[in-house]
């Protein structure tokens, strides 16, 4: 384990948290990760401080259920990719598992995930979601987090034969927040997941998609996005394993830096193996750095053990405004400041609009929008 | 009546190899309800012309003068050269993904008028203009330029001259790529902004196909940075038997 593992074919993954010693920083998966950061809870033993809200009634079609960890669903993804993912895992008791059959209409299930009002010390917590779909499913998953809080999170998301949901995650934390989430996913034949991740609060956010296709004819579609300010640490580490022949993935993050200390990390790992063939892949990362200081790492990382695919690309751009947008909107008169800020909003909104889920989509927009507009100083 | 007074224009670019001129002392004057074609060779300046006019940070002036109705063009940013009534419609116009036509147009009137249009109007007005140059009217909740045909993006310039109504307009190779319906349409476009707000045109281009379209009152052959030889309507009707090969060979 550490530096040494190149192949993420090879880099370990397991439900015991022994089998992860504590990141020291240096490890592939650890090196961008203010690790210090996260001692408590890579020490283990974690509080239930916590605490997830589902909808009562929830919508037809959609169970929400308190269970065991010994639940046949709960455990049912690939295990734990690191010591955080580990220690969310060894601390959990119960499981919110959603569970979404083929009866449910194509409705939106909203679960939020709460911490503290900032009037107590938040401790170090785990939660544990299971999203699993059934054969056929449709609908849509919200994961709302919010509070203060310092928080390892499991989500599971398990896709049957068909189904084709939608998980949106919103780490709008308060200020001061820490978080590391473990998104696992496994996906069965000819299911579909569009997968979205949006990172606005906290001081720490940490999410790392890890995104089994193990189906034939499987597909997903990763989007996220992250506003990130002075102050806050904002990473998305995925993993796409296309392990089964005529998959299809397409990951596009994209991420705005609003303020001078402001750090994100973006890292794609797509792995298509050897009995993958007929893959087609491609993943985008984009980053704003709207202000001197600020720093955003990307990093992607494409490994073929077969040459029988249809397409695997990357691409990954880091800048500051693009001059020639500047310049087409201003040579119409509109003043400079007017033209920065619709460019900003508009980086966004182009990858907001790709959700289609109507209200939420509004939603996270205001919430983007909110964010820009808070340091439009900073850039305009 | 506006009159746009361009004066010994020497303008360079930067290039990795450092400053190279390119614009080598340009005079010219349009003025109101007049249509000036601007041909010439590749190579000869004529886009350099259009983008400094319309004042591309690419581009550096380096003598002479460009005055509108008096003032100082030159002096001006961007998108006060817009709102004092310059319009340069672009040949490769820029993609602005999560920008909607829509909230484009509104935004570009609002600013070049000072306030935004009375609403009702405003989408009449729209309307009227985006069924004459043929687009449908979803158009407007695309993004703008992103993903559009080279016609499209053309024909979309040219609703913004109709709508915007600029007092000088500078027509960038409008006629590339169009085939013989889109080079219709988008001339029958500018020559009802011409007859309905007077816009003195300036058209840059390399054929003169356009020109049976839009009837130039002037011809200025353009060469090497400079405005080589000028004239009537006939001039452009010589390029067409001859070429440009004696300029070329003159220079």
């Amino acid at each position: 384990m550490g530096i040494d593992t190149k192949s993420r074919a090879t880099r370990p993954a397991s439900f015991a948290l022994a089998d992860f010693a504590a990141p020291t920083g240096r490890e592939e998966e650890w090196r961008f990760t203010p690790v210090a950061d996260l001692a408590d809870i890579f020490a283990g033993d974690l509080a239930a401080d916590v605490v997830v809200e589902a909808p009562a009634p929830p919508t037809p079609g959609v169970a929400i259920e308190t269970v065991g960890r010994d639940h046949p669903a709960v455990g049912s993804a690939p295990a734990p990719p690191d010591r955080a993912a580990a220690a969310a895992w060894a601390a959990t008791r119960t499981a919110t598992l959603v569970t979404i059959d083929a009866t449910a209409a194509d409705a939106v299930t909203a679960v939020r995930v709460i911490g503290g009002d900032g009037s107590w010390e938040p401790r170090a917590s785990a939660v544990h979601l299971t999203i699993l779909a059934k054969a056929g499913a449709r609908g849509t998953v919200l994961l709302e987090h919010a509070g203060l809080a310092r928080l390892a999170e499991g989500v599971e998301i398990v896709l049957e034969e068909g189904a084709d949901i939608t998980v949106i995650a919103v780490h709008d934390w308060a200020d001061g927040s820490v978080q590391a989430a473990s998104h696992r996913v496994r996906l069965a034949r000819d299911a579909h997941l569009k997968h979205v991740t949006a990172a606005l609060g906290g001081a720490l956010v940490r999410v790392t998609p890890h995104i089994e296709l193990a189906g034939e004819g499987a597909s997903v579609e990763a989007i996220g996005i992250n506003v990130t300010d002075s102050g806050q640490h904002h990473e998305a580490q995925l993993f796409v394993d296309h392990a089964a022949p005529g998959c299809r993935s397409r990951v596009t993050y994209k991420g705005a830096l609003i303020g001078p200390l402001a750090r994100s990390v973006w890292i794609g790992d797509v792995l298509i193996r050897a009995r993958a063939e007929g893959t087609d892949s491609y993943e985008l990362n984009r980053n704003l750095v709207l202000t001197k200081g600020a720093r955003a790492d990307s990093v992607p990382n494409l490994e073929i053990e077969t040459g029988r695919i249809l397409g695997a690309g990357h691409a990954s751009a880091t800048g500051r405004f693009d001059e020639e947008q500047l310049f087409y909107l201003q040579s119409r008169g509109i003043p400079e400041d007017l033209a920065r800020s619709l460019v900003v909003h508009a980086f966004f909104a182009e990858l907001i609009d790709q959700i289609g889920a109507g209200e939420i989509e509004a939603a996270l927009k205001t919430a983007v929008d909110a964010k820009l507009d808070q340091r439009r100083n900073n850039y305009l | 009546m506006t009159t746009l007074e361009i004066r010994d224009l020497h303008v360079s670019v930067d290039t990795p190899e450092g400053d190279k001129p390119i614009l080598k002392g340009v005079d010219l004057t349009v003025s109101s309800g007049q249509t000036h074609a601007i041909m010439g060779p590749n190579g000869s300046g004529k886009s350099t012309l259009a983008y400094s006019l319309a004042g591309h940070p690419k581009y550096r002036v380096t003598r002479g003068t460009v005055r509108l109705d008096g003032d100082d063009v030159l002096a001006m940013s961007v998108d006060e050269r817009a709102r004092a009534g310059l319009f340069l419609a672009m040949q490769y116009p820029v993609e602005v993904p999560g920008v909607t036509v829509a909230n484009f147009l509104r935004t570009a009137k609002t600013a070049v008028s000072g306030a935004a249009p009375p609403l009702r109007a405003w989408v009449k007005d729209v309307a009227a203009a985006m069924d004459a140059l043929r687009f449908d009217r979803e158009f407007q909740e695309r993004s703008v330029n992103e993903g559009f045909s080279g016609g499209e993006k053309k024909r979309h310039e040219i609703l913004q001259l109709e709508l915007l109504k600029p007092k000088i307009a500078i027509l960038d190779e409008t006629d590339s790529g169009l085939d013989v319906d889109a080079l219709r349409v988008v001339s029958e476009g500018v020559n009802r902004a011409k007859a309905n707000t007077a816009v003195g045109i300036m058209l840059i281009t390399h054929y003169t196909r356009i020109l049976e379209y839009i009837r130039p009152d002037f011809v200025h052959v353009f060469v090497a940075g400079r405005v080589a030889e000028e004239g009537g309507p006939d001039l452009a009707a010589r390029l067409e038997a001859e070429g440009y090969d004696r300029f070329l060979s003159a220079v």
